[in-house]
């Protein structure tokens, strides 16, 4: 409080803010890059540990011996599949009936807003179909998931693994939790759709028409989702992140790390092999990213990705079959996925122990959220001094102010050209949310374009023209105002978003930030250099860039390489983004129009201000 | 110890009987009657301060630091808009809380007490304390505020005048006070309301978190030493009103904004409809925003809690991912912008009076400008 209520030490400390504010705010923004690239070290990544002791992952003793039964149910699936031309339903259910489990059947109808010219869909209608193995001394109150995604083309073995497994669960008397095997079509809009209705809820503004589900097994502890398209796997790769860069549990990862560690099989993250001595910083740095990249992109890795968002924690599972000596057959995998079961059926209440929030350098080791928050902070921090000199410009000192100058009007605020400038830059982030979706259909049929292509040009237009509207303030002083709404609203965005999901915030921090800073109508050309590069759809470009860099595979083949391959993946993610938006729920693409964008509008009419 | 399940006083119980079909309307009136009252309360007190500055004599250079009649002009206006399109009050409309019901006693309380009559200010101050139990604080303001006009003499305790009007005055609260437990008793032919409407309030066996201070401290806390705490944490509340009124006994329309602030910060259920009171209350201390210091750093930190509030709780409450710990950090926040903000004004009032008393321009003895503290 002395600092606060004692004048002259008050005097200083602003004084010395205002006369060294470049130099901070340069050194805090330095801070926070480096300690974002020391978080792969140790001191800031701790080597991982299961936290909750009630999974006793080392006490199970795992009896599996399915392994033909398995290979013989997917290759009779896959005959089933082939014969069918999409989900087997018939057969799933007879065979479900015929090894012991409660079957039930759930169809399911969404309707996209426009074509999904990728995955070729628009009118999508399907079938889930769920196989209950009922604990025979619990009474249904929870439940675990083994969740199969139907895939037209793969993941034939995975079905076939989990119904011999589901076979074996049913004659072992140990379970206290029913276990539920799910098998969904259409990735991720068919488990929406079970999700939905098993907790009878619609999450997104799309309207989901789903039949009534039967066989309610109580609340979802956890989710296990498999990805097996090979008789054998040389690696299991685990698949963290759902939408909107949600993270499951840590000790979920963690206990299928440590089981993998015991049956001698590889496990990965980001399909990275684990960081080796040398070069160890750049190969954790690697799969950090990765990871980051992944959840600020608010796709989820996988199908396993919703269960998050409905509190249920899980983990998908991806087998991969590459060139390496040590191959896992279909049984020694099905050991391991008895051994996480029945860890998870020993939990006696939901995960709580480990973290939610957190980054993995590797498998071996985690970086917690007291670790990389300091990072978001220090770059927080920038804007917050930024502000602070804007506020002292505006107001001098009351105590050094001469009687004279007090005497003089102070400037009043010019308030017809902030304010107007404000609801321009808003209005314009709105019409950029809702204008693809209202005028894609009259694109479309206008320019004779595929619907999707018409939504991302639309989106791309509203935002081109917009930097051309009128941004003339009439007085000297105004801009700082503007600027200081602009700073204020930007900050209070990056905070919000650090604690939802800190790697979009830290993203979107790096390159705005200093354009924040920098902008003023004095320095013209730096400002105007330096907010195009932290414009909305240059950011975006760029973490696309930087996906397709670091991507362990390499552009997929059939991908255009060089600057117009990236701009056309660019326009497909951007339609992407929306459909995801409106039938998933992620949130990159109102982040983007409605938070972003006006932030950054307003900056550019700082930048533009005739003085 | 039972969290009750109602704790509303039996008369809200049984008008909103007959009102519970209407209550988006109601509601809705209410905040539009208080926006009403507190813009005529603000006039009121515009004109008083006015009158005030009148028929005092000031040093020699203060000219610039005195009210101007045009900024009275629209203060009214000001302190309505800043009630009726505060984002917190639209908020508290939307719930549905009671406390636009405790705003609309306060600030009736406020008018009555304007208009220097007695009867109906302690009518409303008993209705208010009714209602919530920590306006009985705001006795101390409306005895000084009324003691101005109605008592003769210096306001000195040694005064016989004085602590006759003190007399008549608390005889006439109490009196009204025991009018309404009494209505109340024969609403119910019991008496259980009195445990169940203010040990409640006093208790506090109710943790759902709030914006407030209480819940996370007594959830922590070990049973055995509960009482010991929730007797600091009650006393705390009311312990600021002796000094308060030492150094505020000229300017009870001060005290009384001081007080109402400290009540939404320090009361066991706070909520943001009693910020958004006296918030609206603060264009009527604009004059002293030039003394204000920590404006800037308020404004942040107000802004950022109103941006965590709602995310921390989602992650916390819905998401499951976050804990209380983060939530209550913000809390914690929220609070200390507040304190900061009521002691700045307390300090920015001393700081002007000073001024007036000894001139804006004063040297040292060695001739430096003295700079004036807060100690």
């Amino acid at each position: 409080m002395g600092l606060l209520s004692d004048p002259q030490s008050r005097e200083r400390v602003l004084l010395f803010l205002i006369r060294h504010n470049s130099k901070l705010c340069i050194l805090c923004y330095a801070l926070g890059l480096v300690w974002f690239l020391l978080l792969p070290l140790p001191p800031l990544s701790a080597p991982t540990y299961i936290s909750e002791n009630a999974l006793l992952p080392g006490l199970v003793k795992r009896e599996f011996v399915g392994g033909p039964q398995a290979l013989s149910l997917s290759r009779e699936f896959a005959a089933n599949k082939a014969l069918v031309g999409g989900l087997p339903v018939e057969w799933l259910n007879k065979t479900m009936t015929s090894l012991g489990l409660e079957v039930h059947t759930q169809t399911f109808a969404v309707d996209l807003p426009f074509p999904d010219e990728i995955n070729e869909r628009y009118h999508v209608r399907g079938t889930n179909v769920q196989g209950v193995v009922r604990a025979r001394r619990a009474a249904s109150t929870e439940a675990l998931v083994l969740h199969v995604p139907f895939l037209p083309e793969a993941n034939d073995q995975a079905m076939g693994l989990a119904l011999s497994l589901a076979a074996h669960f049913r004659k072992q008397v140990y379970w206290a939790k029913d276990l539920i095997v799910l098998v969904t079509e259409h990735d991720l809009l068919g488990i929406q759709a079970w999700l939905g209705a098993y907790h009878g809820i619609n999450l997104t503004s799309l309207g989901v028409r789903s039949s009534e589900l039967g066989g309610y097994c109580g609340a979802l502890q956890a989710a296990i989702t498999l990805q097996l398209s090979s008789d054998v796997a040389t690696s299991i790769d685990l698949q963290l992140h759902g939408p909107n860069g949600l993270l499951p549990n840590l000790d979920l990862p963690n206990l299928v790390h440590h089981l993998c560690l015991h049956a001698k099989v590889l496990c990965t993250v980001q399909e990275l092999l684990p960081p080796q001595e040398d070069n160890a910083w750049w190969q954790s740095m690697h799969i950090m990213l990765l990871q980051a990249l992944g959840q600020a992109s608010t796709k989820p890795a996988s199908e396993h990705g919703l269960f998050l968002r409905h509190r249920v924690e899980a983990l998908g599972l991806k087998a991969i079959n590459s060139h390496r000596q040590e191959k896992a057959s279909l049984e020694k995998l099905g050991r391991l996925l008895e051994g996480v079961f029945r860890s998870l059926n020993n939990l006696l209440e939901r995960f709580h122990q480990s973290f939610f929030f957190y980054l993995l350098p590797s498998l071996q080791s985690y970086v917690s959220i007291g670790n990389y928050a300091p990072c978001a902070a220090a770059i927080l921090v920038v804007l917050f001094l930024c502000a602070v000199e804007l506020w002292a410009k505006l107001n001098p000192e009351k105590e050094r102010r001469t009687r004279e100058a007090a005497a003089s009007n102070p400037a009043s605020i010019p308030w017809l050209s902030v304010i107007g400038s404000i609801v321009i830059a808003h209005g314009l982030g709105i019409a950029l949310y809702l204008g693809p979706l209202v005028a894609h259909q009259r694109a479309a049929n206008y320019f004779d374009l595929p619907e999707d292509e018409a939504v991302s040009l639309t989106a791309l237009g509203i935002g081109v023209s917009s930097l051309s509207l009128p941004h003339r303030g009439s007085t000297p002083q105004g801009w700082i105002w503007l600027k200081l709404f602009a700073l204020l609203e930007l900050g209070m965005l990056l905070l919000a978003l650090d604690l939802l999901n800190f790697p979009l915030a830290f993203m979107l921090a790096i390159p705005t930030v200093p354009a924040a800073v920098v902008s003023q109508p004095s320095h013209k050309t730096a400002s105007i250099a330096l907010l195009l590069v932290a414009s909305p759809a240059v950011i975006s470009l760029m973490g696309l860039a930087m996906k397709t860099e670091l991507n362990p595979h390499g552009p997929t083949s059939g991908q255009l390489g060089g600057f117009i391959g990236l701009f056309l993946r660019w326009l497909q993610c951007l339609s992407q983004s929306i459909l995801e938006h409106q039938s998933l729920g992620t949130n990159l693409y109102p982040l983007f129009t409605l938070g972003l964008f006006p932030c950054w509008l307003q900056l550019w009419h700082v930048a533009l201000w005739k003085e | 110890m039972i969290p009750c399940i109602v704790s509303q006083t039996p008369m809200i119980i049984y008008i909103f009987h007959f009102l519970i079909d209407y209550s988006e309307l109601v509601f809705t009136v209410v905040d539009i009657t208080t926006t009403v009252i507190l813009y005529l309360s603000a006039k009121k007190t515009a004109l008083y301060l006015w009158e005030k500055q009148k028929c005092r004599k000031w040093s020699v250079d203060v000219s610039e630091i005195l009210l101007r009649p045009k900024s009275l002009h629209w203060l009214p206006l000001h302190v309505a808009a800043a009630y009726l399109l505060n984002p917190l009050t639209v908020a508290t409309c939307v719930a549905r809380s009671t406390c636009a019901f405790h705003n609309l006693l306060l600030a009736l309380l406020m008018l009555a007490t304007q208009h220097n009559s007695i009867m109906l200010s302690a009518v409303f101050l008993a209705l208010a304390s009714y209602e919530s139990l920590y306006p009985v604080v705001l006795l101390f303001p409306v005895i000084l505020q009324l003691a101005q006009k109605e008592v003769k003499g210096k306001l000195m305790l040694q005064n016989p005048y004085l602590l006759c009007f003190i007399l008549e005055y608390t005889v006439v609260f109490l009196g009204c006070l025991s009018i309404l437990l009494m209505l109340s008793y024969s609403l119910l032919y019991s008496s259980d309301f009195i445990p169940a409407v203010y040990g409640f309030i006093l208790s506090v066996p109710d943790l759902t978190p709030n914006v407030g201070l209480f819940w996370y401290f007594f959830t922590e806390v070990f049973e055995h030493f509960r009482l010991f705490f929730i007797c600091i944490f009650q006393l705390n509340t009311f312990i600021y009103t002796l000094p308060l009124i030492i150094v505020l006994s000229d300017h009870p329309q001060f005290l009384m904004f001081i007080q109402i602030a400290l009540l939404a910060v320090f009361k066991s259920y706070p909520n943001l409809g009693d910020v958004a009171f006296y918030l609206a209350l603060l264009p009527i201390w604009s004059h002293l925003s030039r003394y204000l210091r920590n404006s800037f750093l308020v404004l942040c930190l107000l802004l950022s809690c109103g941006v965590l509030f709602p995310i921390l709780w989602h992650l916390w409450v819905f998401s499951g991912s976050a804990n209380a710990n983060f939530y209550y950090a913000a809390t914690l926040a929220f609070s200390t912008a507040q304190i900061l903000l009521i002691s700045d004004y307390l300090y920015a009032f001393r700081r002007r009076e000073f001024h007036l008393k000894y001139g804006t321009d004063i040297k040292t003895q060695d001739g430096r400008k003295m700079m004036v503290e807060l100690k």
